[in-house]
């Protein structure tokens, strides 16, 4: 069986990479995926955890996470595709309407 | 490991004659080119265009609205495993956890979201 | 197989439970009305809002009703951030009112939206299960992020709503890694099994982790530095009314979640986290206050002095105990009232077409429309903290909280934060009344619902500073019922 801990750590990987991405991309619709990325890998840590404690607390809020990760989803994409409507980029730093 | 010999000598074999192939048919035959034999090879139909070309907006509604009502199922499942356990409870849960989505859909259906022209 | 199931006390969620009814209602309502008769869809959310507060009133007192298996409970805590979060959402109702002609903003669904809202908040002040915080802070934050984008026309609006709803996901993820560490530390997302697990065994370097994600992820919604840097474009692009309700609702509601796991639930742990808020207190306030000095949009200006204030609350998170956490709450309704007030004149003085943010455009407004300069004076005077104004009694009672607590120095940063933030406050006074308006404009009677949320917002910014000990023996009340 593997043991619990490599799941964390992967999980821990994966939380990072998401992290970078959201930092270092430029790409509304990539850092957007890193998000979702940093959201999926703490879904595995909560199902590892789950497992080595044994309790269904762990698996209860993956569910509750996919769906909220869902609605974000929706909303999200509707505001990304305002934006683009408006303005004809995915590139954040072209977003710089307000600047004092 | 020794009843994994005969799958070593099919692969070495099968090696074997795919390179002796592929040389003698460089060596022996005869070379022609045409401006369509040249092209890269493809199936399927000829491609139009590019992959990343714009869709219509209604597109993105349809796919933004399934997914929220598609992923809200993931709370079915779990419901109908111990659906039998609960009892009248679980089940009147569910009905008032389905009526808030049907009022969702209702407004959804209201506001043209689902409307293809 | 036998189960056992969850004892439903459906008293506990009775204000969320109408206000989410309220929001359906103005959902469907919207789909069948006639475009002029809008305004009707306010009225409603209003009813619906002021029977939530009532009701929230009369469960004042259930400390023990617990439901859900104890994911729930309507402590007398609970009850106060109902009636502070009806309060916000009332008050920003009604500035709603005018402002969406003025905007032009003809979209029923912005009503149902602030209700939803204001369900997410409720539940995350009254949750004691993670899990359920977590979906309480999403299901504003989703409402929240749509209405800042509920500005069709203007391409900031836009651009507010992508940086909010970007940042907000960020900080969601890290307060989600926050609560896995936290399980996997203690083995429980229920608040009370957390507090005996961490009172029994203290600290671990797994929870040491997830307690610093919980303070990024909250530090992200309270607006607190380093994670400010979203607030002044979101505050600044999103439509007045949608800013206020951001400033003030979204802010008391992340503190609500905030205070009840780390002053009560991550209290016997104390030690391992006021250090780091000690510092982050003292950035927020600090930062906020001095880029303050320098902005001449009113909007952007609001947007830095709110992260100057939650630097003066989270230095009443440091300070901690009944006092620390009774000054929080008391400075929350605070905060509320005269930010509301002050957003509120910010709608009086906007056009059709003109928003008038710039600070030039107040200028004369004394004497153009004394009514209005007057509560501007008010609520500028009480957000620097000038007695008898309730600003100043929010201050005293939190810094005097803080050096009973041992932290002299941070309280005297946070003093001196005050007297920095007096320069641009005062200005805004000064240009009211020194100065020669341009252009006279004709301003709204204040007999309207936008004159009445203001003259509100002035009478408690006025009442609840010469009168304090009321309402901040009441705060201390509900902090106890923590437990």
């Amino acid at each position: 069986m593997v043991p619990t801990s490599y799941h964390l750590i992967l999980s821990g990987i994966l939380f990072t990479i998401g992290v970078t991405g959201v930092l270092l991309r430029r790409n509304i619709i990539i850092i957007f995926m890193s998000i979702e990325l940093m959201l999926n890998a703490v879904n595995l840590s909560f199902v590892a955890l789950a497992r080595h404690f044994g309790n269904m607390d762990g698996q209860i809020i993956v569910f509750f996470v996919m769906s909220v990760a869902a609605a974000e989803v929706a909303v999200g994409l509707a505001i990304i595709l305002l934006v683009f409507r408006g303005r004809e980029t995915v590139n954040v730093d072209e977003l710089n309407l307000m600047r004092w | 490991m020794d009843q994994y010999v005969p799958v070593l000598i099919a692969l070495i074999l099968g090696g074997v004659v795919a390179l002796v192939m592929t040389f003698a048919s460089t060596m022996l035959g005869v070379k022609t080119h045409s401006a369509v034999k040249d092209e890269p090879f493809e199936c399927g139909n000829p491609p139009s265009g590019s992959a990343w070309g714009r869709f219509s907006v209604k597109f993105y509604l349809a796919a933004i609205l399934f997914i929220v009502f598609d992923v809200e199922v993931v709370f079915l499942y779990p419901w109908a495993v111990v659906f039998r356990q609960l009892g009248l409870f679980g089940f009147i849960a569910m009905l008032l956890f389905v009526l808030v989505l049907v009022v969702g859909l209702v407004y959804e259906v209201k506001k043209g979201g689902l409307e293809s022209t | 197989m036998d189960m056992t199931l969850p004892a439903v006390n459906w008293l506990s969620v009775l204000p969320t439970l109408l206000l989410s009814v309220t929001g359906m209602l103005a959902l469907f309502w919207d789909i069948w009305m006639k475009d002029d008769e809008r305004s009707l869809l306010g009225w409603l959310s209003l009813t619906g809002i002021v029977v939530t507060a009532l009701c929230s009133w009369l469960l004042w007192g259930q400390n023990d009703v617990e439901s859900f298996s104890g994911m729930f409970a309507l402590d007398a805590y609970a009850v106060f951030f109902h009636l502070v979060f009806c309060l916000v959402a009332g008050l920003t109702v009604l500035m709603s009112l005018t402002y969406l002609e003025t905007a032009e903003i003809r979209h029923g669904e912005y009503y149902a939206l602030i209700l939803f809202a204001t369900v997410g908040m409720t539940v995350m002040a009254a949750a004691t299960d993670l899990i359920l915080i977590f979906l309480g802070l999403e299901t504003m934050s989703i409402a929240v992020y749509v209405l800042a984008g509920i500005w069709r026309q203007h391409l900031t609006s836009h651009e507010a709503a992508l940086k909010y709803f970007l940042l907000g996901a960020f900080a969601s993820g890290f307060l989600l890694y926050g609560i896995a560490l936290i399980y996997g530390a203690t083995g429980s997302v229920q608040l009370g099994p957390i507090a005996e697990h961490v009172g029994a065994q203290g600290s671990s370097p797994l929870l040491l982790i997830g307690m610093g994600l919980l303070i990024v992820g909250f530090g992200f919604k309270v607006a607190a530095v380093p994670f400010h840097v979203w607030t002044p474009d979101v505050y600044q692009g999103s439509p007045t009314t949608v800013t206020a309700f951001m400033a003030v609702g979204v802010k008391a509601a992340a503190f609500a979640a905030f205070a009840r796991i780390f002053l009560h639930t991550l209290g016997a742990v104390h030690t391992d986290w006021q250090g780091i808020l000690w510092v982050v207190a003292a950035l927020t306030m600090t930062v906020g206050n001095i880029t303050a000095l320098v902005q001449h949009n009113i909007k952007r200006m609001l947007a830095y002095s709110s992260i100057a204030h939650a630097g003066y609350l989270l230095v009443a998170m440091v300070a901690g105990k009944e006092l620390g956490g009774a000054a929080l709450m008391y400075y929350l309704v605070a905060y509320g009232l005269m930010n509301l007030g002050a957003f509120g004149v910010v709608v009086a003085v906007g056009r059709k077409g003109e928003p008038h943010e710039e600070l030039d455009d107040y200028a004369g407004l004394g004497f153009r429309h004394p009514a209005l300069g007057m509560a501007m004076t008010v609520f500028m005077l009480s957000l620097t903290g000038v007695p008898p104004l309730v600003g100043f009694t929010g201050k005293f009672y939190i810094f005097s909280a803080a050096v009973q607590a041992g932290y002299i120095w941070l309280a005297i940063i946070g003093v001196l934060n005050s007297v920095v933030s007096a320069y641009y406050y005062i200005r805004v006074v000064v240009n009211m009344y020194m100065r020669e308006g341009e252009a006279i404009v004709e301003l709204p009677s204040l007999r309207s619902a936008l004159g009445a949320a203001i003259l509100i917002a002035a009478i408690g910014t006025v009442l609840m500073g010469v009168f304090p000990s009321a309402s901040m023996s009441w705060a201390g009340a509900s902090f106890l019922s923590l437990g």
